[in-house]
C-alpha cells in the first residue's frame, strides 16, 4: 500500500514535470504564439531548477534519513553564507559569526538528526541568540549593536532554524498511525516541497495573467493580491487532489496545509525581497558573480516548513521526539 | 584608455636572471598539501573566479592585487588553473612567513613563495631584483603593490616596486586582480575564517608605456584593479 502510494506520487510528479517541459520546449520552438519570450525563458529556467531539485531530493531519499538531514544542513550553510555576505557586518562580529557557522549550525542539525525536538526547538532561537548578543558585546564594538546582532539572528532563524523543520518531518514518529512506515515520512516531506514549488509557480502565473494590485510596489514588482489568492486556491486544490500521498492527512487537512504553505511561501518571498531591495540587489546570486543564489530558491520553503511541521503535529496529534 | 604599447621582445635587463632553485616537481607531500590547501581555501572563501577580457595563460606574468587578508595569495593561487599554478609563485613578507616551522614550510616548500625582507630594503639589495632573479624566464609572480594589508578595505596607493618590475622586464604581462570580500572572511588580526562568499576578478594584461612616468603608471595600475570592482 505504502509502496504503491510512493510510486504513484513519483509518477504524478514526473508526469507533471515532463508535461510542463514539453510545453516549455514547444513554446520555445514556436515564438510566434504571441507570448512574451522573457516569460517563456523564465518558465523554462524554473523548470530546470525543478528537475535539479527533484533529482537531488530523490538521491537523498534513496540514501536515507541521515543523508537528507546532512543535505539540508549543507543547504542551510550555503544560504546563511549568502545571507551574511549580503548584510554588512563589522569586525566585532567576526568571532560570533565563526561560532555561528561552525558550532551552532552543525550542532542544530545534529539535534534535528537525533530528533531531540525538546532541545532543537529552543537551541537557535534562545541559546544562539544569547551567545551572539554576549559575544558581540564582549568583542567591544557597540556601534549599531542591536542592528548587527538582529541581522545574525534573523539569518540563523530563516536560513537554519526554519529550513531544518523540513528534514525534521522525516523523523516524526508517524508509526502510531495504522500501516505507515518510513516511506510515509519521505512522502510528507516531498508533499511539502511539491506544494511550495507549485505555490511559487502559481503565484507567478496568476500575477502575470490577472495581477492588477501589487501588494507592496516598493518591495516586489511582481507579487500581487490576485497572485496570492490564485496561488492559495490552486495549491489548496492540488493538495486536496494529492491528499492520498500525504500520509496522516484527511483531504480537508491536506488542502488546509496547501493553503497555509502558499501563504507562507508568499511571506518568505516578500521578506527576502525586502532585504534584497534594502541592499540594492536583485538576486542573492548576483551579489557575488557566478554563484547560483541558493537563498532565492529556498526563501518560500524556509517560511513554510515550520508552519507545515506544526500543522502536521496539530492535526495528527503526533508527539515529536 | 591608453592603448597598450606593442610588446617588446624579451631582453633580460639583469644579467643574473637565473632562478636560484630549479623549477620542477616538488615532493608529492608538498604537492598534495598545496592541492588540499587550495581546495580548502576555495571552499572556505567561497571564491568565484572571473576573467574579464583576459584568459589564463602560462606565459610569464605578474599578477598584482589589492591586499586585504592573509588568504589573498592563497586564494589567487588556488583560483588559477593547475598548469598556471605550477609556474606561479607568490611574493610574501619574510617577517611573517619565515616565523615558525609550519609557516616557513608552507611558504618555502608548498607555495614556493619568494620571501621579501620588508625591514631591509636597500638600493643594492633591491627586492625587485630578487623577485626577477627568482622568477627567471619562466615563472609568474603574485604581488601586492600596496605593500601591506589594508585596514579599511580601501585600496591604498601602490608602492613603486611594480613600476621597477615593469621597467626592468617590459616583456612580462602585468595582470590586475581584484579581491572582493576576503577581508570579511579573514580580517586583519583574526586567525579563524568565517566562510562568506568572495570574488576574484582577473583583468586584461597591461604594460608600462614608453616614457610613462612612475606616478602615472602606478595610478593607472591602481585604477585597473579598482575598475574590476564594478
Amino acid at each position: 500500500m505504502n509502496d504503491l502510494r510512493t510510486v504513484a506520487l513519483i509518477t504524478s510528479v514526473l508526469a507533471m514535470l515532463s508535461g510542463a517541459t514539453l510545453v516549455g520546449q514547444f513554446l520555445k520552438r514556436h515564438p510566434d504564439r504571441g507570448l512574451d519570450a522573457g516569460a517563456i525563458r523564465t518558465f523554462n529556467l524554473r523548470l530546470r531548477g525543478w528537475w535539479i531539485l527533484c533529482t537531488v531530493l530523490a538521491a537523498a531519499f534513496w540514501l536515507g534519513t541521515t543523508a537528507t538531514v546532512v543535505l539540508f544542513g549543507l543547504v542551510s550553510f550555503w544560504a546563511l553564507r549568502e545571507f551574511i555576505t549580503l548584510t554588512p557586518t563589522r569586525k566585532g562580529d567576526h568571532r560570533a559569526l565563526f561560532w555561528v557557522f561552525f558550532l551552532f549550525l552543525p550542532l542544530h542539525y545534529v539535534l534535528v538528526g537525533l530528533n531531540r525536538y525538546d532541545i532543537f526547538s529552543v537551541f537557535l532561537p534562545v541559546y544562539a541568540t544569547l551567545f551572539v548578543l554576549t559575544r558581540v558585546a564582549v568583542a567591544g564594538d557597540y556601534k549599531r549593536f542591536l542592528e548587527r546582532t538582529a541581522k545574525i539572528q534573523a539569518g540563523l532563524v530563516v536560513c537554519v532554524y526554519c529550513l531544518s523543520f523540513a528534514p525534521a518531518l522525516l523523523l516524526l514518529p508517524l508509526g502510531g498511525q495504522a500501516g505507515l512506515d518510513r516511506s510515509a515520512n519521505f512522502r510528507l516531506l516531498f508533499f511539502l516541497i511539491l506544494l511550495v514549488q507549485f505555490a511559487d509557480c502559481m503565484q507567478y502565473v496568476f500575477s502575470r495573467m490577472l495581477g492588477r494590485r501589487l501588494v507592496a510596489p516598493t518591495v516586489s514588482s511582481n507579487r500581487t493580491w490576485e497572485g496570492l489568492l490564485g496561488s492559495a486556491t490552486s495549491t489548496a486544490l492540488l493538495a486536496a487532489v494529492l491528499w492520498w500521498a500525504a500520509p496522516p492527512f484527511e483531504p480537508w487537512q491536506a488542502s488546509l496545509a496547501g493553503l497555509v504553505v502558499a501563504v507562507m511561501g508568499f511571506a518568505g518571498g516578500m521578506t527576502m525581497s525586502a532585504i534584497k531591495r534594502d541592499r540594492g540587489v536583485k538576486d542573492y546570486g548576483t551579489l557575488v558573480v557566478g554563484h547560483g543564489g541558493v537563498l532565492d530558491r529556498i526563501d518560500s520553503i524556509c517560511f513554510a516548513a515550520p508552519v507545515f511541521y506544526h500543522l502536521t503535529l496539530l492535526v495528527t496529534g503526533v508527539k515529536p521526539g | 584608455m591608453i592603448s597598450p604599447a606593442p610588446r617588446p621582445a624579451y631582453r633580460p635587463a639583469i644579467t643574473d636572471a637565473q632562478p636560484t632553485r630549479p623549477a620542477g616537481p616538488r615532493s608529492p607531500l608538498c604537492r598534495a598539501a598545496g592541492l588540499s590547501l587550495a581546495a580548502l581555501a576555495r571552499l572556505l572563501a567561497g571564491a568565484s573566479v572571473r576573467w574579464i577580457a583576459s584568459q589564463p595563460d602560462t606565459c610569464q606574468r605578474v599578477y598584482f592585487a589589492n591586499h586585504t587578508s592573509h588568504l589573498d595569495a592563497l586564494v589567487i593561487w588556488s583560483s588559477l588553473p593547475q598548469a598556471v599554478r605550477e609556474v606561479t609563485r607568490p611574493v610574501a613578507a619574510k617577517d611573517y612567513w619565515s616565523r615558525g616551522l609550519v609557516r616557513r614550510w608552507l611558504a618555502e616548500e608548498v607555495f614556493d613563495a619568494i620571501l621579501i625582507d620588508r625591514t631591509d630594503i636597500k638600493v643594492h639589495h633591491s627586492p625587485v631584483d630578487l623577485m626577477l632573479r627568482e622568477a627567471g624566464t619562466s615563472h609568474s609572480l603574485i604581488v601586492f603593490p600596496e605593500g601591506g594589508r589594508s585596514v579599511t578595505g580601501e585600496v591604498g596607493e601602490f608602492k613603486s616596486g611594480l613600476f621597477y618590475l615593469a621597467k626592468k622586464r617590459p616583456d612580462i604581462e602585468l595582470v590586475p586582480v581584484h579581491i572582493d570580500n576576503l577581508n570579511r572572511v579573514l580580517p586583519r588580526g583574526e586567525f579563524l575564517p568565517v566562510p562568506l562568499l568572495s570574488c576574484i576578478s582577473f583583468g586584461p594584461p597591461m604594460w608600462l608605456e614608453a616614457g610613462e612616468a612612475k606616478p602615472e603608471f602606478l595610478g593607472r595600475a591602481r585604477r585597473a584593479v579598482l575598475a574590476l570592482k564594478e
